[in-house]
This record gives structure tokens, C-alpha cells and sequence, in this order.
């Protein structure tokens, strides 16, 4: 059983900037979007436990490179690079685009994609890969285990979990509750040094330059500022009795009860 | 003249909170355009659910459609991609719930539509301008689409839901040549002891932390978020432990909530937790520390043993909505 995990990189939790062109600042450390490395370590343990390899996709700026390296030092096989200078400030289309053409060069029985990135995109692009290669799209798994000739996932609902169920190959949107991804071991460290990560160019995947990118996107960030400032908040340090008045004095005020 | 469509859900037969807020802001964004609104439903029960619908929206299209051994967006987005080619809409205007986002999704891959994604809020000015908060907060862009057409997706709380002044007629509808996604079946649904009341749709949220200690500690949250009509929230860690489950987790990678009220108990406020519910209407945070972070976005800061004050706190507000206070 063989795995494309997508996985994005994106800027590292609370360095988030923007650039003077108003799109994301890549040139900062990146690290492995949290709800991708979920779905990579289920990937990996699907593929210890049943066989067959895991390859990591990503789309994105040279600085991507340290998060395939430690997601082939987590244990997968192979780590496929879409870099491309002309990819720089690509929507969502692109992205799709980019995505569906490089994974057409690739085998697999599943694909993994993650739930939200951290770097504010919507959740949306797996759902997207999924209709456009015309596989079975399942979403939001908490477990995630093969049939003998398919796949079926727990699919998180607001009164538990459904039981969905769908022929390989097809596309599976995880969440965190996959499980705690593992540290890479020195062992895997040394390993994946050996490992190579491909590079693909736009047109590698025979992708036209000019339908991705900043110029050709269908959306763009018109301004941006700091948020109106929160706090100055009223501080209570009361005894119990007197503390819990005052809470529902301020609740009242608000109409809040 | 532009089309704002609002893509409704439907819950137990009605729409969705959510869906009434989408309703409402399709009718706004029509009025300040110049256009028309139009509020879709799709699904079991699509017609019963209309007539609630068409109190906020001016125009309900259902669309019945059995599909109870199928996820709801499979049965949802090769529906609305027919809709979509026939009618031409210029926007649609999509719930950022987990079906919703679904939607999106594969609409994003079967259409040839524009998206913008988190959206907090929507106003017209040539063209719709989508403000999202981004990078935990840290700032609040505004997004415009290129050209004149595009699906955006908005987070609930966005916008008030508000009835129209008269209500709206309501269109039912089949919707011929479908092309069907490649199929999921939802061979069970598992309802689990103790599912707590969802929170994306909840005014009122009391969330945990890990100061909370433990399960029993966690019991007191259930216990005041009860009395305030509220629903549970939690942080990853408590989630984590098992206290609650995932779907009641506020943060960068559980929910994004835009409550009137949250009331943060044992929580520390890390950046991770407070990209999910900082745009709340009103926070109230009960900590030990006063130093805690999330003393730098609360409005009110209880500084105090949370074992002592929640019990009291709850009951307080118990006998006040009865009446007594």
C-alpha cells in the first residue's frame, strides 16, 4: 500500500509575517504544518504494519526543504519538491493545478492531506484534489485503517464518529487525533541523508507558468493591519465570595446573563 | 446584477445557525449591490427546512435529496456544481463549518470559481471585500477577488443573524443530470456517551485548561457552561488527556469560535489556543496567574482558585436566571 502524503510548509507558529507585496513571508524558518505531519505518521505506521512506502508532495519555496528532510528521517521513502520560481504567490487553483499534475507522475493506493494550515488557508485543497482526480474524498478521520479492497475511516461527527468506507485508491483528510507524530530517531536522521529529495519544476509536471503565481491569481490582499487591541482587561483578586459577585455584576452590565 | 447565493445545512431538520447568518448576509450583500439573493438548501428534509430559511433570506431554493448513507457534502457538491453552471450565480457564500469546508472543497475542484477562504466578515465595495483574521491574529487582512465571481468561505459568528422584513418565497427544485462523485458510503454512525453540545454554533462557551487538573476538575466547566445555556470548549491539552473529545477543542488546529461570551477557566492562553477564540464578543478568564497570557486578551481577569470560584460562580448564575438575583 503505497501513501502520498501532501504536506505544506509554512512559516513556523508566531513568526507569521507578511512581505511588502502583501503574500506570506516564506524566506522565514519553516516547519511541517501540524495537521500534515498527523497524517504522515499515520502513513507510516499504515505502511509498517501492511507494507509500502510513503512519499511526501509539497509545493513551496526552496526553505521547504527542512521539512521534507525531517519527514523523510520520520521514515518516509521518497520526497517529491514543486519549486518553481514562477509558483511564488499562487492561489488556490494554482496550488490545485500544481498538485493534481504532480501527482499524475506519482503511484499510490491513498492520498493523505491535513485538516487547515496554520498559515490561514481554508482546509479546502485535498476536497479539491480529490474531485478533480475523481476519487472517493473521506474528511476529518480520527482512525484510519484498510480493507482488503479499500479504505475505511472513523469520520469525527458532533455526537461521535461515522464509519465511512470507500474503494482504493481515494483521498483521506486526517486530524490530529491520528496521533502524535514520532521524533525522528538518530538512526532515521543518518538514514534519510541518503534519502533523495526530488525537484520538480513547473515543467517537469508540464504545468504552464503563466496559469500560476502572484499575476495569475484570482485573489489578492487589498491591505492589512494590527488587529484592534484586546486587553486592559479588569483585574479581579478577591476572595471567592466577593470575586463571583462582581463576575455576575459584569456578565449583567454586558447582558451576557 | 450580481447573485449571492448562501449554501445552507441542515440539522435535524432545520438550517443551521449558520446558515441563517449566511442567509442574512447573501440579502445584505444583494441590497448594497444591487442584486439578488438566494438561499440554497440541499439534502434530507431540504424543503421542511425551507420555510425557516426564507424568514431571513428572500429567496429559498430546496432541493430534496436522499443521501443518509452518504457524507453530506458528496450528496451537497455535485448538486450545487449543476446549480452553479446553470444559473451562473456571481457568489457564493459557503459556511466554514466541517461540511461546509467540504463543500468548498470539492466544489473548488468540479467548478472553475475563485476562493477565499476564513472568512470573518464581508462588505461590498465593487465587489465583495472579505476580511480574515490571520497568523494567529497577529493581523486583519482584506481580500478582494480579481474578477467577478468567487465562493467565500465564512466562519460563523461573522454576521448577526437577522430576520428580513418580509419573509421570502421559498422554490422547490430537482436538479437533472448529475454527475456523482466517486462514492463513500457511511456504512455506521456512532453515537458516543456523553457528546457535549456543539460549539461553533454556541453564544455562549466555557472552556478548560490544564488547570483544570484533571476529569473532575473538567466537570466543573460542564457544570457552569450548563447553567449559562452555554457549550464546553477545551484546549488541545485537555483534549489530549482525554477530558473531552476533539470536537470541542478552540485553536489553531481544533475550531475557530466567535462566541458572545467565553468564559476561559485553567487556561493559559498560548498563542495555539488563542487563534481560535480571540474575536469572541467578551472574555472572562479565571486563573491563579495573573500573569498568564491570556491576561493580555481577556476583559476581565479573575485572579483566584478556580475550585473555589466555579462552584460559587455556578450556582450564582443559576439562582440569577431563576429569578432570584
Amino acid at each position: 500500500m503505497n501513501i502520498v502524503v501532501l504536506l505544506k510548509a509554512v512559516p513556523v507558529v508566531g513568526t507569521e509575517r507578511l512581505g511588502g507585496d502583501q503574500l506570506t513571508d516564506r524566506a522565514t524558518q519553516l516547519e511541517a504544518n501540524g495537521n500534515d505531519e498527523y497524517t504522515l505518521e499515520k502513513a507510516l505506521k499504515l505502511t509498517e504494519a501492511h507494507g509500502g512506502d510513503v512519499t511526501i508532495l509539497t509545493m513551496g519555496p526552496a526553505s521547504a526543504t527542512d521539512a521534507l528532510r525531517k519527514g523523510l528521517a520520520m521514515g518516509a521513502a521518497r520526497a517529491v519538491h514543486v519549486v518553481d520560481d514562477a509558483l511564488r504567490g499562487s492561489d488556490m487553483r494554482a496550488t490545485l493545478e500544481v498538485l493534481v499534475a504532480a501527482l499524475g507522475r506519482l503511484e499510490y493506493d491513498l492520498i493523505f492531506a491535513g485538516a487547515d494550515t496554520s498559515d490561514g488557508q481554508g482546509g479546502v485543497l485535498g476536497a479539491a484534489v480529490a474531485a478533480r482526480l475523481g476519487l472517493p474524498y473521506l474528511s476529518y478521520a480520527q482512525e484510519i485503517e484498510p480493507l482488503p479492497d479499500g479504505v475505511r475511516i472513523h469520520r469525527i461527527s458532533t455526537a461521535g464518529y461515522d464509519v465511512l468506507e470507500a474503494p482504493m485508491p481515494a483521498l483521506v483528510m486526517g486530524t490530529q487525533l491520528l496521533g502524535e507524530p514520532r521524533y525522528p530517531s538518530l538512526r532515521g536522521i543518518m538514514q534519510a541523508r541518503s534519502k533523495p529529495i526530488e525537484t520538480w519544476s513547473l515543467a517537469d509536471i508540464s504545468v504552464d507558468a503563466a496559469s500560476v503565481g502572484m499575476d495569475a491569481a484570482t485573489s489578492r490582499v487589498l491591505d492589512s493591519q494590527k488587529p484592534p487591541e484586546r486587553g486592559g482587561a479588569t483585574v479581579i483578586r478577591e476572595p471567592a465570595e466577593v470575586a463571583v459577585a462582581q463576575i455576575v455584576d459584569f456578565l449583567s452590565q454586558r447582558r451576557l446573563v | 446584477m450580481a447573485a449571492f447565493w448562501a449554501i445552507g445545512e441542515i440539522a435535524d431538520g432545520a438550517p443551521t445557525r449558520l446558515t441563517l447568518e449566511l442567509a442574512t448576509l447573501a440579502r445584505q450583500l444583494a441590497e448594497a449591490a444591487g442584486g439578488e439573493a438566494r438561499t440554497v438548501l440541499i439534502g434530507t428534509g431540504a424543503a421542511a427546512a425551507a420555510g425557516e430559511a426564507a424568514r431571513y433570506g428572500p429567496n429559498v431554493l430546496a432541493v430534496e435529496a436522499t443521501g443518509d448513507a452518504a457524507p453530506v457534502a458528496q450528496v451537497v457538491a455535485p448538486r450545487l456544481a449543476s446549480l452553479v453552471e446553470r444559473d451562473s450565480p456571481e457568489y457564493l457564500l459557503i459556511g466554514a463549518s466541517a461540511d461546509g469546508k467540504d463543500i468548498c472543497g470539492l466544489l473548488l475542484g468540479l467548478t472553475d470559481m475563485p476562493m477565499l477562504a476564513n472568512g470573518a466578515g464581508v462588505e461590498w465595495a465593487d465587489g465583495p471585500q472579505v476580511e480574515m483574521s490571520t497568523f494567529g491574529g497577529k493581523l486583519v487582512t482584506k481580500s478582494a477577488f480579481t474578477g467577478s465571481r468567487g465562493m467565500i468561505l465564512v466562519r460563523p459568528g461573522s454576521v448577526t443573524a437577522e430576520e428580513a422584513a418580509q419573509p421570502g418565497g421559498v422554490e422547490t427544485a430537482a436538479v437533472d443530470g448529475v454527475t456523482e462523485l466517486a462514492a463513500v458510503r457511511v456504512v455506521d454512525r456512532i453515537e458516543e456517551a456523553g457528546a457535549a453540545a456543539p460549539i461553533e454554533e454556541a453564544r455562549i462557551i466555557v472552556g478548560g485548561g490544564r488547570g483544570v487538573g484533571n476529569a473532575e476538575g473538567f466537570a466543573l466547566v460542564q457544570e457552569l457552561a450548563d447553567a449559562l445555556g452555554g457549550a464546553v470548549g477545551a484546549t488541545r491539552a485537555v483534549v489530549d488527556a482525554g477530558w473531552i473529545g476533539y470536537g470541542q477543542q478552540i485553536g489553531q488546529t481544533g475550531k475557530i469560535v466567535k462566541p458572545s461570551l467565553y468564559v476561559a477557566c485553567g487556561i493559559s492562553g498560548a498563542i495555539q489556543h488563542k487563534v481560535g477564540v480571540q474575536t469572541a464578543g467578551t472574555i472572562v478568564a479565571i486563573n491563579k496567574d495573573p500573569d498568564a497570557p491570556i491576561a493580555e486578551f481577556a476583559d476581565l481577569m479573575v485572579v483566584g482558585d478556580l475550585f473555589e470560584i466555579l462552584p460559587r460562580l455556578t450556582e450564582a448564575i443559576r439562582v440569577k436566571k431563576s429569578g432570584g438575583g
